[in-house]
């Protein structure tokens, strides 16, 4: 069974899990699936700086909160208990790609060469941390929500202004992707 | 409550008479994509359940590797189906339980009716979700998978983490005067 979980999983299987989250949490609570709402109320909570966005009742929305520190605990559970043993296998022409842009780590989830402490006050550690968290604070709460959100819960109920969203979503991600990465990584090494 | 005010794509709020300043009255926030709906009062240790529901929930991003950074990389270059299948089976997924819930009336575990949200246009969704897209695409997450990255090790995404939660909090600032 344990190494049934260990093997990385069909997309499928974990697709299908996902899925089921927005009835699980329907049915035991009556909440619908969304996560960027955990950012706005960390900021009601923390920082509410008396901006008529951030004055509501937070207290009331706290099982969000309490559900993303399950996935912070899913995560950890699920990397240092459950983890594959072997590394990640990752498309060729994705990794071929990559390593042209200096990409040289593909051992784990996350390529070394970017995600570390020691980049963090570099020009990698501004455009990947800094400037790419704060678009995607900035962004969702904009969009009135993220992949959970919108692609998920709002697709499920059919909700077309989610699929307008998630459209946005995936025009904004190739432009990064096929025109702008290739200057960004350039300048950054 | 009685003179609250519509403007577009905007929480309700009131102007409260005591102070005189806008507020938001709502019990939870309209424009919030995960507003709690349950009628019957949640203490602390009932909330340990979405506690579970999310560990479970972060197992399986670490485990369908949707949290990786190269897995995104793939599904915006197209070399890859991993994250389109994991995306498209949510979704089936998921259609076909709020399909259920709806057609059988089915009710939540505390009795009460489930309620959904219709979403209205805004343009919002459109400069939101692309600058959300630009952002996806360098930090290989959406804000699900940024607190399973910490968790799985990757600590510095906390900084990721706090930049998008100063995102959030600047987006609340500028609200009133970005295009909707």
């Amino acid at each position: 069974m344990l190494e049934l979980i260990r093997h990385p999983w069909h997309w499928s299987i974990a697709g299908f899990l996902i899925g089921l989250t927005v009835p699980a949490l329907l049915l035991i609570g009556n909440k619908s699936f969304g996560i960027s709402s955990s950012l706005r109320h960390i900021c009601a909570a923390c920082i509410p700086a008396n901006i008529p966005f951030f004055k509501y009742d937070w207290k009331k929305e706290v099982w969000n909160l309490f559900f993303v520190a399950g996935i912070m605990i899913g995560g950890f559970i699920g990397n240092y208990f459950l983890s594959n043993p072997e590394a990640i296998v990752v498309a060729p022409y994705t990794q071929e790609t990559l390593q042209q842009l200096g990409v040289k780590d593909f051992s784990g989830l996350m390529p070394i060469d970017i995600f570390s402490f020691d980049n963090l006050l570099t020009a990698k550690g501004l455009v990947f941390f800094v400037i790419g968290g704060f678009m995607v604070g900035f962004g969702t709460r904009y969009a009135g929500g993220c992949t959970s959100g919108h692609a998920i819960m709002g697709l499920s109920n059919l909700q077309w202004p989610s699929l307008v969203a998630t459209i946005s979503f995936m025009v904004g991600g190739f432009a990064m992707t096929q025109l702008l990465l290739p200057y960004i990584m350039h300048w950054v090494n | 409550m009685e003179k609250s005010v519509k403007i577009p794509h905007a929480d309700e709020f009131v102007i409260l008479p005591e102070k005189g300043e806008k507020a938001y009255v709502n019990p939870h926030p309209v424009e919030c994509e995960a507003p709690n709906e349950q009628v019957k009062k949640e203490t602390i240790f009932s909330n340990l359940k979405y506690l579970i529901v999310g560990a479970i929930f972060g197992i399986v991003f670490v485990k369908a590797e949707i949290v990786s950074w190269f897995r995104i990389q793939e599904m915006f270059r197209l070399d890859s189906f991993h994250m389109y299948g994991v995306i498209g089976t949510a979704v089936v997924t998921g259609m076909l339980s709020v399909l259920l819930i709806k057609r059988l009336n089915i009710k939540t575990l505390q009795g009460e009716k489930v309620q959904f949200h219709p979403k209205t246009f805004n343009k919002g969704q459109i400069f939101g979700g692309l600058i959300f897209g630009l952002g996806w695409a360098i930090t290989g997450a959406c804000p699900g998978p940024l607190f399973a990255q910490i968790g799985a090790g990757f600590g510095v995404v906390i900084v990721t983490l706090l930049s998008a939660i100063a995102g959030t909090w600047v987006y609340g600032l500028l609200r009133e005067k970005l295009p909707h």
